[in-house]
């Protein structure tokens, strides 16, 4: 147990020291201020395009904003955070192998699956802070500007986003342990949630894949229930322990 | 006792045969010179005893224990120092080696004081920088103080000065030397100056397979040839002494050089104290390893 926790506290320390965090921590904070920002900002903004718009024949009347707009901002603006996150941490295990540096810790006995599950779970750790992190910013700018009980199931809708984020995180650690270089795991993850994302563009896949689950605004605006979620999530969660299970026996054969 | 025991190791890559059937057994406490031609498989021998590549046949053990590809346990007894070493950069010296000790879960005092050992022995004592800033030999230097730190029975350095300059060779030797009390050093290299100068068993590797293996100073003995290099002071007299004893061939300026098959030592002792010769030089050739490995690899070659 000391020694996963010494290479836990040696991930800590890089991605500290190599400002990986920092920028993770800035882009999250940022992100949660940008989406009652935006929402705040609209009414504004219409008001000043106005009478370009009605040049354009478009009407502007008085709008109102809301949490629920707020809300929808923080869902669409989630892919972003997790392409910057997968983007940064992609060459977590690439970047040891090139540089030699894991086979110099495995030479001195140090079991590869504490290697593994060290950094697997750094990496989900991490995601979950600045999810959260991200949340929790929203969540308090729209209770001070409106009030977050008009939408609907909002905790399972953020989870639900949540889950299919650490599912694409374990999807990077399996090509990962695989992979010789960083593009490769990005390409291989990529590829994955690409066609996920391509199954549930067919009406009888919709509803099943975990690319289902990022749809958080259809919760919180009441169309859909929590229910119709229930398949998508329970899939998720099994295909991420399916992707930290294969990557075991992969890694414990890996060439270094 | 032996603390490294292989026995009949094969391993191909693709259609190429790198170890056929290598058997070899370093004794305890002994500074073992792997010696071999850049290819040989040396790198790929040390790899299977770190257990990062899989062996095709043959067993390997290390101090009683059997090394298992994939499964790390075994080199809890070994320290490893690569050609070229990498550390996390982030770190500084003693943060690497007090990671390295809780990885091994060292006791936290055995760490601090084995580290601050360590890092004076290797020179890097007040060392406050990331190792992002260190130079080839300080690196390799931290390289040999992380090798040791949880005192393994068994140090293995793969070409360790290959990439040196000469002040920096020195140094990593004269640690070597220094740490054989400690733990049984496996020494991979193709300079043979080195080998000479602190290695105490040696095997030479060839085509696969070791084709020379035991004490430096016994395999010297036995390869010793009864040779000699004369040198009289005057050239004049050169001509008489080969008039004399036509065995003897010249060499380079006014030397003549012997065997004692072809030539008796004291029958030209004898001749030259008769004749009044006056000698600045007579030397017994010491045969090299260099002289010795290259009569061990070409006759293999020429047959390959």
């Amino acid at each position: 147990m000391r020694s996963l926790l010494a290479f836990m506290k040696k991930e800590w320390m890089e991605q500290i020291r190599c400002g990986r965090l920092i920028i993770l921590g800035i882009l999250f904070v940022l992100l949660g201020i940008m989406n009652p920002a935006a929402a705040k900002l609209t009414p504004w903004l219409l008001e000043i395009m106005a009478d370009s718009l009605a040049e354009s024949g478009i009407t502007v009347t008085e709008v109102t904003v809301s949490a629920l707009d707020s809300w929808t901002q923080f869902f669409k603006n989630l892919p972003l955070g997790l392409i910057a996150f997968v983007l940064l941490q992609s060459s977590i295990f690439t970047k040891e192998y090139d540089t030699g540096t894991l086979m110099l810790v495995f030479t001195k006995g140090f079991n590869r699956m504490k290697a593994l599950a060290a950094k697997a779970s750094m990496l989900l750790l991490f995601w979950s802070a600045g999810y959260w992190l991200c949340f929790g910013i929203t969540y308090c700018y729209n209770a001070y500007f409106w009030d977050n009980s008009t939408a609907h199931s909002l905790m399972p809708a953020a989870a639900c986003w949540w889950v299919f984020g650490l599912w694409v995180i374990t999807l990077c650690v399996l090509f990962s342990v695989q992979a010789k270089s960083n593009l490769s795991v990005l390409a291989g993850t990529g590829s994955i949630v690409l066609l996920f994302f391509l199954l549930g563009m067919f009406p009888q896949c919709r509803e099943y894949v975990p690319t289902a689950l990022t749809d958080g605004a259809s919760l919180i605006y009441g169309a859909r229930t929590m229910q119709v979620y229930l398949f998508p999530l329970i899939l998720t969660v099994i295909l991420c322990i399916f992707c930290l299970a294969i990557s075991i026996p992969l890694f414990h054969t890996k060439k270094l | 006792m032996d603390i490294l025991q292989i026995t009949d190791l094969h391993k191909h890559f693709g259609g190429k045969e790198v170890l056929k059937g290598l058997t070899l057994s370093v004794p305890e406490h002994s500074i073992f010179g792997f010696i071999g031609k850049n290819g040989a498989g040396k790198t790929t021998t040390m790899k299977m005893i770190l257990g990062l590549l899989k062996a095709d046949a043959g067993t390997i053990t290390v101090a009683g224990e059997n090394v298992v590809y994939g499964q790390t346990s075994v080199n809890r007894q070994i320290g490893y120092l690569p050609d070229v070493p990498e550390f996390y950069p982030f770190m500084t010296a003693r943060e690497y080696l007090s990671f390295c000790g809780e990885i091994t879960e060292m006791n936290p005092g055995e760490i601090r004081t084995r580290s601050r050992e360590l890092l004076e022995l290797v020179g890097l004592g007040s060392e406050k920088h990331r190792i992002k800033g260190f130079s080839r030999g300080m690196m390799q230097r931290l390289g040999i103080a992380q090798a040791l730190l949880h005192r393994p029975k068994l140090l293995i350095c793969d070409e360790p000065t290959s990439a040196l300059d000469p002040v920096g060779r020195k140094e990593i030797l004269e640690l070597l030397l220094t740490v054989r009390k400690q733990t049984t050093v496996l020494f991979s290299t193709h300079i043979l100056s080195d080998v000479e100068r602190i290695c105490t068993d040696v095997a030479f590797l060839n085509n696969g397979a070791v084709h020379l293996k035991g004490a430096l100073a016994d395999i010297m003995q036995k390869y010793r040839t009864e040779e000699y290099i004369l040198e009289p002071e005057n050239v004049a007299d050169l001509a008489i002494l080969r008039q004399a004893f036509p065995g003897m061939g010249p060499i380079n300026g006014n030397q003549l050089h012997f065997s004692q098959k072809v030539c008796n030592l004291f029958d030209v002792l004898a001749f030259t104290a008769d004749r009044r010769i006056p000698l600045t030089k007579l030397e017994r050739l010491e045969p090299s390893l260099e002289s010795l490995f290259m009569q061990l690899v070409r006759p293999l070659d020429a047959r390959a």
